[in-house]
């Protein structure tokens, strides 16, 4: 831990009375997984009980569980070997030493400054961004919105908590769910009320800045009905981690004509295994977006989806993934049609590189009653060598004849045309690679903020410029 | 200035295509080469600008003296050279405007500050008027979608953006109805100017009626068997290509009988 960060921790204290958990037995950073670690976390947050009985019953379910048969690898993970508790500034390098070479070198391509470096390294926090954020919160206030970590809002808002905690992705759902409700310890809470439309994009980046990024990560989003929020977490550049296991879960509720989009773009350090569940309970004519990209971590297995449980609510869901050496992207999204009139369209686009793995893998159901559906599945794959591979699993159910699907699939390499032709237009054989590429990713970049998409657009092209190693 | 092919011999997957061509074009010159399916006119094209697939076996290709063969397409464009292509190539999520705006940066002589985003849609804005092409162009994605009209007028454009010392036109002409193969023509005799030297390719002689060549060459089983002046191209037309395959056999025959 540097010195560094506690003062800066300390200053926040004082200033914003963010402080750190008390030194325990957990936060030492103990391995393995036991009832005694989610009683200490419990007790760390000073979590009501409700919460602490949610906590053990998702332990002794992932205790019984076997992985999936379709997920080999989860059996290999030894569980018992992570950490499930650790500080918020323990998470982080050391020193921008123990920084891996090529995070801080695309650091230095992508041109960011020097602060946001060590932010991102974890060996510093930003101070403007935590000024930012603060203002964000007084304007959020004053139109009843709150946006807060998620332990906090078990304090402040237990009723919310506790109505819509696991609702959407109860700890049942599947081993990684089990394993993420027993030891979650950080996250978003984001509350929409009525007909409010929040004016800016609710950046996860600036709040986390406080207390570092977080490895089990639970996020709540409740937008109450008429209203509209869009929400993002994560940044292009690589994000230093030390901590190898990291699982996340977002649920999200979007009542009766509400909007909300949720835009991640995921670069964990590459030796992080990434298990996500997010999803979203879209009520009548409710409209939810996951934009999600992942190109960081060596394996993420992350399929975001809607259940769309009103008529004529709507689900999009853009999933871009890279994968480059050593790395396995297998992401995709689910439509679940529970209601007439729906829509929902899923795009997705993946690029291997240098014996990167992608696959996407996805699910549309239409359940008998949901009639008059309409949806689109498109996937796209790029592959950059003959060293890098891809896969495919498109699962339809479709229980209404009336439904009005598409599917369209393709695998592609770079031509060596498009090559050509760009480089008889001057352009370098790097920057051709990168055009190809960018242009490829287009529908994603698209949903970005210009200056993430910028950044997301030098990220890419720095991938496909970079050599092996 | 000059481009300069001397003896040049290519093949495409081991089989060659190219057999000794020589040509010369000067900047300021039209030269027009023609010849019939197969004859070699767009494996020319393609191994003048570099690609990949066409292996040069001998002789050379020089701009200004100098040999461009050793070097890739995007090299051979700072030393002035631009192909037309035949079958522009389309690349999604690639707008018009920054594809244009990354050739006309790369196509500046070395050492020139790149213009500003504001000052480049200027030039382009400038250079759509003269080809009386709309400026929603540039919105759309790099010939994604486009007619064939749209995609040998954005051909013109790029050429017109870069400003080349010398243009190879593979084919420009084809696929065109004769009011786009108007609007085409016009657009390469705005563009090139008396520091353009450009060898334009095609099969037929209806965009000579436009494009007026000084030369006309005519390549046969890869090979330049004749050049001539504009008269030549008329005579093709007439009489087609067997008839100059005849003739030369006939003139090749008299000369060993002599």
């Amino acid at each position: 831990m540097s010195s560094k960060t506690e003062i800066i921790t300390d200053d926040y204290k004082e200033k914003y009375g963010f402080s750190d958990p008390v030194e325990s037995y957990a936060v030492k950073g103990t391995k393995g997984l036991s009832e005694r670690v989610v009683q200490e976390i419990v007790r760390v947050h000073d979590e009501p009980a409700w919460m602490e009985q949610v906590r053990m019953k998702a332990l002794r379910h992932f205790l019984d569980m076997k992985p999936p048969a379709w997920a080999p690898e989860l059996a290999d993970i030894d569980f018992q070997g992570f950490q499930y508790y650790a500080k918020p500034t323990q998470q982080a390098a050391d020193s921008w030493d123990q920084l891996p070479e090529y995070i801080r070198r695309t650091y230095d391509k992508l041109g960011i400054t020097d602060a946001e470096k060590k932010f991102l390294a974890g060996v510093g926090a930003v101070y403007e961004s935590e000024a930012v954020y603060h203002s964000i919160q007084g304007a959020l206030e004053k139109q009843g919105v709150v946006f807060t970590d998620t332990v906090t809002a078990l304090k402040e808002y237990p009723d919310i908590m506790r109505k819509y905690f696991g609702t959407v992705v109860p700890y049942q759902d599947n081993y990684i769910a089990a394993l993420q409700t027993a030891v979650w310890s950080a996250g978003s809470f984001v509350y929409v009320p009525e007909g409010v439309k929040v004016p800016m994009i609710l950046q996860a980046y600036f709040r986390i800045n406080s207390r570092n990024m977080g490895q089990f990560e639970r996020t709540l989003i409740v937008a109450e009905p008429y209203s509209e929020v869009s929400y993002n977490e994560g940044c292009s550049a690589p994000v230093y981690s030390s901590q190898s296991l990291h699982s996340a879960i977002v649920e999200i509720v979007a009542r009766k004509g509400s909007t909300v989009k949720y835009t991640t773009l995921q670069n964990w350090s590459r030796d992080v295994y990434n298990l996500v569940t997010k999803r979203a309970h879209a009520y009548e004519d409710a409209t939810v977006s996951w934009v999600d990209f992942n190109g960081g971590s060596r394996l993420t297995r992350k399929y975001p989806s809607i259940y769309l449980l009103g008529p004529r609510a709507k689900a999009d869901i853009i999933s871009v993934a890279y994968a480059g050496a050593g790395q396995v992207q297998d992401t995709g999204g689910k439509a679940i049609h529970l209601a007439k009139d729906t829509t929902s369209k899923i795009i997705s686009r993946s690029v291997s590189k240098d014996g990167g793995h992608t696959a996407y893998r996805g699910l549309l159901h239409i359940a008998k009653g949901a009639t008059n559906v309409k949806s689109t599945v498109r996937c796209d794959a790029l592959l950059i060598d003959s060293k890098s591979t891809t896969a495919t699993y498109p699962y339809m159910e479709i229980q209404e004849d009336d439904a009005t699907v598409t599917h369209e699939a393709s695998v592609g390499k770079v031509g060596e045309e498009q090559l050509f032709y760009l480089m008889a237009r001057g352009i370098s054989e790097g920057d051709a690679l990168s055009m190809v590429v960018n242009g490829f990713l287009e529908p994603f970049a698209k949903e970005l903020p210009m200056t993430y998409a910028v950044e997301f657009n030098r990220l890419m092209s720095i991938e496909m410029t970079n050599a092996v190693g | 200035m000059k481009l300069e092919i001397k003896d040049l011999h290519a093949s495409v997957e081991g089989k060659e295509i190219l057999r000794g061509v020589d040509l010369t074009v000067s900047q300021g010159e039209t030269h027009a080469l023609m010849g019939p399916n197969g004859s070699g006119k767009s494996t020319l094209a393609y191994t003048l600008m570099g690609h990949p697939k066409y292996q040069v076996t001998s002789g050379q290709a020089l701009i200004d003296g100098e040999s461009i063969l050793g070097m890739t397409p995007d090299k051979r464009v700072r030393k002035g050279l631009f192909l037309a292509f035949q079958y522009p190539v389309s690349v999604q999520g690639v707008s018009m405007f920054s594809f244009l705006r990354a050739a006309y940066n790369n196509s500046r002589p070395p050492g020139t500050e790149p213009p500003t985003i504001f000052e480049f849609k200027e030039v382009v804005a400038e250079k759509l008027k003269m080809l009386s092409m709309d400026e929603s162009f540039l919105n759309r994605y790099l010939n994604e979608g486009f007619s064939g009209g749209e995609k040998k007028r954005a051909e013109i454009l790029q050429m017109a953006l870069m400003q080349p010392k010398f243009a190879v036109l593979d084919e420009t002409d084809s696929g065109l109805d004769i009011d786009a193969l108007r609007i085409v023509a016009e657009g390469i005799n705005k563009v090139s100017g008396p520091q353009t030297g450009t060898l334009l390719i095609t099969h037929y002689q209806r965009i000579l009626k436009y494009v007026k060549p000084q030369f006309v060459h005519v390549l046969f089983q890869g090979r330049v068997i004749e050049s001539g002046g504009e008269d030549l191209s008329r005579l093709l037309e007439e009489k087609g290509y067997t008839w100059i395959k005849g003739y030369k056999e006939e003139e090749q025959l008299a000369q060993q009988g002599a």
